[in-house]
């Protein structure tokens, strides 16, 4: 899984200020095309970003709009069962959750707060913290979650969809690895020794 | 002695009669001698006079370092680079634990037998999972080792890996009766396996069971040994010393995570130094519900377990 580095990593001091330059560069052109609709409208959420990998989305799902483009299919609001998507069984928080308390209405490349902000899939850790505050801040500082990288540095994060389903949060069972031989099937090998 | 006056026994000796002279008393020392290194298998004339690694010179060590490179090239017929990167400043490290989210996959301890080159068979691991029931808690005595079912975690169980604690005040230090063991300045408890004489005192004296012993030849197979080593730490070790786990020297004193850290699914393991306040597990010591393992021996353990719910 390819990781990158967080934007909150210790990056070395001379130079950056250039990789700010550069970075700005790069990005203000990327966020004009795709997020200026977004900042006018719904303004950036006040967390600072961590930068993480892609999310997981299931093969062919994403972009949403491909399917969810607001012309073939009109958005509908109204709390319903579905007909697509039925492989998904949601199985998070109580039996009043549905869709759209997460999935945007209007776009649905995004996902919405609470309040009504809209963020995009890879800062879905914002919308998770909404009601797992706890998590979140034990998150922010490595202490729930996997961490990689660097004890002293850079180190990778992982969002909290690459270990649980949102649909399903539980974290799901693993087959162990091979246990230890137990002492009584220790057999002596060549030589008379175990 | 006089060739005109023979002495008790000289020459063939049939019967042995008299007091033994100085030509016997060589003989029988140099056999000696010859059975001692003979008894000593393998062993180099430059690994039999090698001093404790804490005793070398800079020049020695690193002669040390190139025989050994050596050894293991022509033993699994690839470079291995053996490594002696030193304790950094101002670190000690830490190892802290989640209980409330370790699931027994036991990834980490098959992460470490790779990443620290043990022995495959006789197997060596230097992690130990135990499985426990929540309704006894932490009860060593009912703990399984061996619990293999289809998945993991079984329902009303919990898991509670154990390795070396590195504790500060070592008992296993302690007992070596040749210095072959001590505690550097980041934390961490080595090994000198060019001094450790094999008598397993450590052992016996560690309350964890986090000292294993080779028993027979390491049998290491040359496409899965990590090559990436450190002298006190990961090297292909001969049969008849004790290891232990190192946290990882070989990754950890370069700035990493041990191996079993960045391995677990769960995210139940954080390491870090205990100096900087600003560490992962600074924030796990002064946040959580911590415990030590048998505290009640005072070894002052630097490996913690939590409960990170």
């Amino acid at each position: 899984m390819p990781l990158r580095t967080p934007a909150i990593a210790c990056a070395p001091r001379r130079g950056r200020r250039l990789a700010f330059l550069l970075g700005a560069l790069l990005f203000l052109p990327a966020r004009a095309q795709h997020g200026v609709k977004e900042k006018a409208e719904h303004p950036a959420p006040q967390a600072p970003e961590i930068q993480v990998p892609a999310p997981p989305f299931s093969e062919g799902v994403f972009p949403c709009s491909s399917c969810h483009d607001g012309k073939t299919m009109k958005p509908d609001p109204k709390r319903r069962e579905l007909g697509m998507h039925t492989e998904i069984e949601l199985k998070h928080g109580p039996e009043s959750r549905w869709c759209l308390d997460c999935h945007d209405l209007a776009d649905r490349d995004s996902l919405r707060l609470a309040s009504g902000e809209r963020i995009p899939f890879t800062s879905s850790y914002m919308l998770c913290g909404q009601c797992h505050g706890d998590k979140f801040r034990d998150w922010r500082v490595g202490i729930h979650g996997k961490r990689t990288g660097r004890w002293n540095g850079e180190k990778q994060y992982l969002l909290c969809v690459h270990c649980h389903n949102p649909h399903g949060p539980r974290f799901k069972p693993l087959k162990p690895m091979p246990p230890p031989v137990p002492p009584e099937k220790i057999r002596p090998s060549k030589g008379g020794r175990p | 002695m006089n060739a005109s006056h023979p002495g008790p026994c000289s020459g063939s000796c049939p019967g042995g009669e008299g007091t033994p002279g100085r030509r016997e008393f060589l003989a029988a020392a140099v056999a000696g001698m010859a059975g001692a290194l003979a008894g000593c298998g393998k062993l180099s004339m430059e690994e039999f006079l090698q001093r404790n690694f804490r005793e070398l010179a800079k020049d020695e060590i690193q002669k040390i370092l190139l025989r050994l490179e050596k050894e293991y090239r022509a033993k699994f017929g690839k470079p291995v680079r053996v490594g002696i990167e030193e304790p950094m400043q101002g670190v000690v490290f830490g190892y802290a634990l989640d209980l409330s989210r370790c699931i027994g996959c036991r990834r980490c301890v098959h992460a470490c037998v790779r990443e620290n080159n043990q022995s495959r068979d006789p197997q060596i691991q230097w992690i130990r999972v135990m499985e426990m029931e929540k309704e006894l808690g932490v009860d060593v005595q009912h703990a399984n080792h061996y619990y293999d079912p289809a998945v993991v975690p079984r329902e009303g169980h919990f898991y509670m890996p154990v390795q070396c604690h590195q504790c500060r005040r070592a008992p296993c230090v302690k007992v070596c009766p040749v210095g072959a063991t001590w505690q550097e300045p980041d934390g961490i408890t080595v090994v000198d396996y060019n001094w450790c004489i094999g008598c397993r005192y450590c052992m016996a004296a560690c309350p964890y069971g986090a000292r294993h012993f080779n028993w027979g030849e390491p049998q290491l197979p040359a496409a899965e040994l990590n090559t990436e080593t450190h002298y006190l730490g990961n090297r292909p070790r001969p049969q008849g010393v004790v290891e232990k786990c190192t946290f990882c020297i070989q990754r950890t004193r370069k700035g990493l995570y041990p191996a079993c850290a960045e391995i677990c699914p769960t995210g139940s393991r954080k390491f870090g130094n205990l100096m900087d306040p600003k560490s992962e597990i600074r924030y796990v010591l002064e946040n959580k519900r911590v415990f030590l393992f048998k505290e009640d021996l005072n070894t002052k353990p630097k490996f913690y377990y939590f409960y990170g719910v």
